[in-house]
């Protein structure tokens, strides 16, 4: 109760604050309702005083249960005391009224018999054994006595007719006398009176009241009076009673001599009184008889009180052994109007606890208590959770702005490295010229390769930084996917053949001949992929193939044989399909089997790199995506490397949207997987464009055309990468596993065999077989006999030099293979060419150049008269038919739609206007004429039918750096040539404009 | 094979060995014997005199801005610039050289020094015009004498795995 009332005290002071502090808030809640945290504050602040206002009214709510129980309880308590004390005193009542009536009929009786006959009927006896026998009449009387009324003239005859004097009995009321003492003899007789009112009848159990004069008793006297004056019974006060010595209350009745009529006054009544009849009532022992009777007497303490006089009740029954406040008062007429005389009840034991009232109250504020708590708990999480929330965003927009400065950080530094770094590579290419004994010369190679090196990483660093800042974009051109690994494999085919390693590639005959996507960034990935690879093995070989994801799938559960005899150098390998185990595309199996553009429009193209290199550690494996991550420091010092191409990779593998994966094992090799969506070149393009392409690229090859090929080699897969390449050149190919078979095949077959290819291995396995083959071939009668091919994965392990140079001797292609080597090799030694100058180095791609070039116009721009003369030479040997110019604005005036220009070569540093300049008036040119195209205000037809000019422009420089590139590439450049030309760029730069260029036309 | 003949051919091998040891030419040189061919026989040697009458020009030119009182070091260095422009497609490296070493002192206009690499550049020139009149004349002799010009490349370029 009393931790209550003390919650009740702290919840008011709080309500006020509350009250005061809500209306404060909801000003600031209109002010700052748009404020996103503003409001959110305040919303905290009001599910608070929600709290406050839940528990305030939960607390109230119990305590007026409570206090409602409790009142109810109380209300019943009254309710019940009410009817029990009613029904006792109307008990009690109606008791004394039978009793009362019957003393009115004595009364009469007496004025009967006693008064009316004469001599009287009644004397002392007769009376006592009448009012014993009638007791049960008269049930709260103790007994009835009569008193006649005796004049004092006649005293002194009334004396002696009795026989004993008339006694007071003031005296007796002065010094109250035990009962058992009590002897009428001692009395003194009465003073003299005007009259008196002796007892001459009395009940057995008041007998010794006989011969007393009621007058002289103060009560009596008063009650005789009143009673003869009234004709009604009148009673006295309560008071203790002669003898016994109790409370009592005497009824007293007066008796006519006549029969007086209801209205008679006082003074005939008077008159005509004879006597008096007295009821003595012991109300104590009465009224506890009568409660015997009722049950639950002992719950309830009655008192019953004479309150005439309401200052001073007088007590006639009860005591206050009670505790209980709590009292019930019921009025009681005993039929004399002048006492009055009520009943006061009270139950005997304090009222119980209100118990059901607490518990119940407590309850419901232990619950609500409960479900406060559970709000606020809520709150306070919500509350906690959303600030961890905004501290969270907080958190990553900085960490996104420090990752956006550190892309920028590292964009700005190498930029600005890149810079000086041109300084460097240009000085030292210098210093290579000057007069530098071969120390020096060592020293300053040295410097030049590392400063290329420094510059190369850089701009993978700055791939990083831009693939970061999500700015990278890939082109959209059509390539083919063929040369790229070509041109790749011969990057890598000094290496390989150094270190004896082979090196092969494989392309599945589904993968289209073109792709639109962006090459260079293929390359890129296939380059990083292939020189890991190369960088970590040592022996064995490197393996890529290319195939369509479908026909992987395909034969994922066909090709189950493959084991480390049936792979390229009989090493142990990686198992290439648990790389890609975990990619998306195979896990949806099923619905990557019905995604029907994988055979029309999209290419997904799945790309493996295997090689038998010391493998990545296992603990490793995790981190091979991260960034500048690598297995160990002493990698990148036994290896070098930054450990940022694998991360480049992936990012460029996921632009195309690919994934990558790769399984390794130490010390059995590493296989990379990955998967890169292109769109199908034939599927858009019209078909002559193509064709045309497709001639370009292999017309090199057409002399092949419909000859047949032997490729003997025990191992399939190898064998099938040779047959591959061979194929390419339009040779029809056989495999057979043992040079007995070709001898075999060339004695039974049709068709003639132009050349046969013997692996290597073969060939060394047993030296006798291969002389003995030799001498064979040369027996087997046929037109033609077959040239032999060997061939060898590394310089060292050739022996060519020991042959005799003889048509059945054979002649040696090195490997790594590629289709142009190859016709290269088969021409030189078939000599069936008619171009009859020797090859040299880039003879291919001057070859391949030819038909790019040839035929086509070409626009040289160089102020320097020299160096136009030069490129003019260079490019003429290609075919090109050529028109030089020396200045930019010149240039521009060729240059102006419509022309029939093919490409333009244009140097960059001129006075007056340079190339950049230049190349970017001759750009805003063209576009205006292609929307004046658009717009139909001019005729494609008066334009040569082409509907988006763009010239092809190229730019000459000797600067050999990148910061340049990307400068030409900004102002509407295509591509890039250094000077003095070389083949092979010169044809990568022309290939790759001419695609763009075939693309770009209707 | 004629004796004559070999002997011409082999002076001419030494002394061309002789200039690209000498730093005098360098592999552009070859590169520029090697887009000569059947359609175009006299290819390096007009390309060449090309070269000696445009850069006497330009040193003419150069002569004349540097002794101006107030040089235009943007003229001078646009003249460099074409001269080392066209000895850098002849192969003429020391020229080259020259240039590049004159371009730096134009850029801190630096008239003595520019003055002093004129002449190198002029001594170089010189040099290179003489050596290469007389390789052309001795070319010459050898065709006469009914001798094939082989390039002289033995310079090691492109790993062509081509035995």
């Amino acid at each position: 109760m009393d931790a209550k009332t003390g919650l009740l005290g702290g919840d008011g002071k709080i309500s006020l604050n509350w009250r005061e502090k809500v209306l404060g808030k909801i000003v600031k809640i209109q002010h700052r309702y748009d404020h996103l945290f503003g409001s959110k504050k305040i919303s905290n602040a009001l599910w608070r005083k929600l709290l406050y206002t839940w528990v305030f009214c939960a607390t109230m709510f119990s305590l007026w249960i409570f206090l409602y129980m409790s009142s109810q309880a109380i209300e019943k308590r009254k309710e019940t005391l009410a009817s029990m004390c009613d029904e006792r005193a109307q008990m009690l009542q109606d008791q004394f009224n039978v009793s009362m009536n019957h003393v009115q009929a004595m009364s009469i009786l007496i004025s009967t018999f006693h008064h009316g006959k004469s001599p009287s009927a009644i004397d002392q006896t007769t009376f006592a054994e009448y009012t014993k026998r009638t007791a049960f009449e008269r049930p709260l009387t103790s007994g009835v006595a009569y008193a006649v009324r005796v004049l004092h003239s006649e005293r002194a005859e009334f004396e002696k007719q009795q026989g004993w004097p008339i006694h007071r009995m003031d005296t007796l009321e002065q010094n109250l006398v035990h009962k058992d003492d009590f002897d009428p003899e001692v009395l003194e007789p009465s003073p003299i009176q005007e009259e008196y009112a002796p007892v001459i009848f009395a009940q057995d159990t008041v007998s010794h009241v006989v011969s007393i004069d009621l007058l002289s008793g103060k009560e009596d006297r008063e009650n005789v009076l009143r009673a003869r004056a009234s004709g009604k019974g009148v009673l006295t006060a309560p008071f203790r009673l002669i003898k016994t010595n109790r409370l009592g209350v005497i009824l007293t009745f007066a008796v006519y001599k006549t029969d007086l009529p209801s209205n008679a006054t006082p003074d005939e009544r008077i008159q005509a009184t004879a006597g008096y009849i007295g009821g003595i009532f012991h109300i104590q022992s009465l009224v506890e008889k009568l409660l015997q009777q009722l049950a639950s007497k002992q719950n309830i303490v009655l008192n019953v009180l004479d309150t005439t006089n309401q200052s001073h009740p007088i007590s006639m029954y009860g005591s206050d052994e009670a505790d209980d406040a709590l009292e019930y008062v019921s009025t009681l007429n005993f039929g004399d109007p002048f006492r009055k005389h009520e009943m006061r009840c009270r139950f005997k034991q304090k009222p119980p606890w209100p118990w059901l009232a607490i518990t119940t109250s407590y309850g419901f504020l232990v619950i609500a208590m409960l479900t406060g708590h559970i709000f606020y708990a809520t709150v306070n999480r919500i509350a906690k959770v959303e600030d961890d929330y905004q501290k969270m965003m907080e958190l990553k927009k900085q960490a996104e702005a420090a990752d956006i400065a550190k892309s920028q950080f590292l964009a700005t530094v190498s930029h600005e490295i890149r810079t000086p770094m041109n300084g460097v590579l240009g000085m030292l290419h210098m210093l290579m010229h000057t007069d530098l004994d071969v120390t020096q010369q060592d020293y300053v190679r040295t410097a030049q390769a590392s400063g290329k090196a420094l510059v190369s990483l850089i701009n993978e660093v700055l791939d990083q930084a831009k693939i970061e800042s999500g700015k990278l974009e890939l082109e959209a051109v059509q390539f083919d996917l063929r040369a790229i690994l070509d041109d790749v494999l011969s990057l890598f085919s000094g290496k390989s053949q150094e270190k004896g390693v082979e090196l092969a590639v494989f392309i599945s005959d589904q993968v289209p001949e073109k792709l639109i996507g962006d090459p260079g960034r293929f390359r890129q990935i296939i380059t990083n992929l292939m020189g890991n690879s190369i960088k970590f093995t040592e022996k064995g070989h490197i393996f890529v193939t290319v195939h369509l994801a479908q026909e992987v799938m395909d034969s994922l559960d066909v090709e189950t044989e493959s084991s480390s005899k049936n792979n390229l150098s009989g090493f142990q390998v990686a198992e290439r399909r648990v790389s890609w185990a975990k990619f998306k595309t195979f896990s949806q199996h099923e619905r990557v089997c019905s995604y029907p553009s994988s055979t029309y429009d999209l290419i997904n193209l799945i790309v493996s790199v295997e090689d038998t290199g010391v493998g990545i550690p296992f603990e490793a494996q995790c981190r091979v995506f991260t960034p500048f991550m690598q297995v160990g420091p002493s990698i990148s010092r036994t290896h070098g490397g930054t450990g940022i191409g694998l991360s480049i990779s992936k990012c460029l593998v996921e632009l195309m949207n690919g994934e990558v994966g790769f399984v390794s094992i130490p010390n059995v090799g590493s296989t990379f997987t990955f998967t890169a969506v292109f769109n199908n070149g034939h599927s858009n393009l019209n078909e002559y464009t193509c064709q045309q392409m497709n001639n370009q690229s292999n017309s090199a090859n057409s002399e092949f055309e419909g000859m047949s090929a032997l490729v003997v080699d025990p191992r399939s897969v190898r064998a099938k990468v040779s047959k591959y390449h061979v194929q390419r050149l339009g040779i029809q190919v056989e495999i057979v596993s043992d040079l007995n078979q070709v001898l075999s095949s060339l004695k039974s077959r049709k068709p003639r065999i132009d050349m046969v290819l013997i692996e290597e291995e073969v060939w060394n396995n047993d030296s006798d077989l291969s002389i003995l083959f030799v001498d064979q071939l040369r027996h087997i009668d046929q037109k033609v006999t077959p040239r032999l091919f060997l061939l060898a994965k590394s310089i060292s392990s050739t022996r060519s030099d020991n042959v005799t140079c003889d048509t059945h001797s054979p002649a040696v292609i090195m490997k790594p293979l590629r289709a142009s080597m190859v016709a290269a090799c088969l021409q030189r030694t078939m000599g069936n060419m008619g171009n009859k100058g020797n090859y040299r180095n880039g003879e291919v791609s001057r070859l391949s150049l030819q038909h790019l070039l040839l035929g086509r116009k070409i626009l040289i721009v160089d102020d320097n008269k020299v160096n136009l003369k030069v490129a003019a030479g260079a490019l003429k040997r290609y075919g090109a038919e050529l028109v030089c110019v020396e200045s930019g604005k010149e240039a521009i005036s060729l240059l102006t739609p419509p022309h029939s220009f093919y490409a333009c070569f244009m140097d960059i540093q001129m006075p007056g206007m340079d190339g950049f300049e230049a190349t970017k008036t001759i750009r805003d040119v063209e576009k205006s004429v292609n929307r004046k195209i658009q717009l139909g205000e001019v005729s494609a037809e008066a334009h040569g039918n082409v509907l988006n000019w763009h010239v092809p422009i190229l730019a000459m420089t000797a600067d050999v750096i990148h910061a340049t590139q990307e400068e030409c590439m900004k102002c509407g450049m295509d591509g890039y040539v250094s000077k003095p030309f070389e083949a092979e760029q010169l044809y990568r730069e022309v290939s790759r404009f001419s695609y763009s260029a075939e693309s770009r036309k209707l | 094979m004629d004796v004559g003949l070999m002997q011409m051919q082999r002076r001419l091998a030494e002394y061309t060995s002789a200039l690209f040891k000498e730093g005098i030419l360098d592999s552009q040189y070859v590169q520029l014997q090697e887009l000569q061919d059947e359609s175009n026989p006299d290819f390096v040697v007009e390309v060449v005199s090309l070269f000696f009458t445009d850069s006497e020009k330009l040193l003419n030119d150069l002569s004349r801005d540097l002794a101006q009182q107030n040089v235009d070091f943007r003229r001078v260095d646009a003249h460099v610039h074409q001269l080392k422009g066209s000895s850098s497609s002849i192969g003429a490296e020391r020229v080259k050289n020259a240039c590049i070493v004159f371009r730096n002192f134009c850029q801190e206009k630096n008239i003595p020094g520019c003055q002093r690499c004129l002449q190198q550049i002029k001594q170089e020139f010189l040099l290179v015009k003489s050596k290469l009149e007389t390789l052309f004349k001795l070319e010459q002799q050898v065709v006469a004498a009914g001798g094939s010009i082989p390039t002289s490349g033995s310079l090691p370029t492109m790993q062509q795995p081509i035995l």
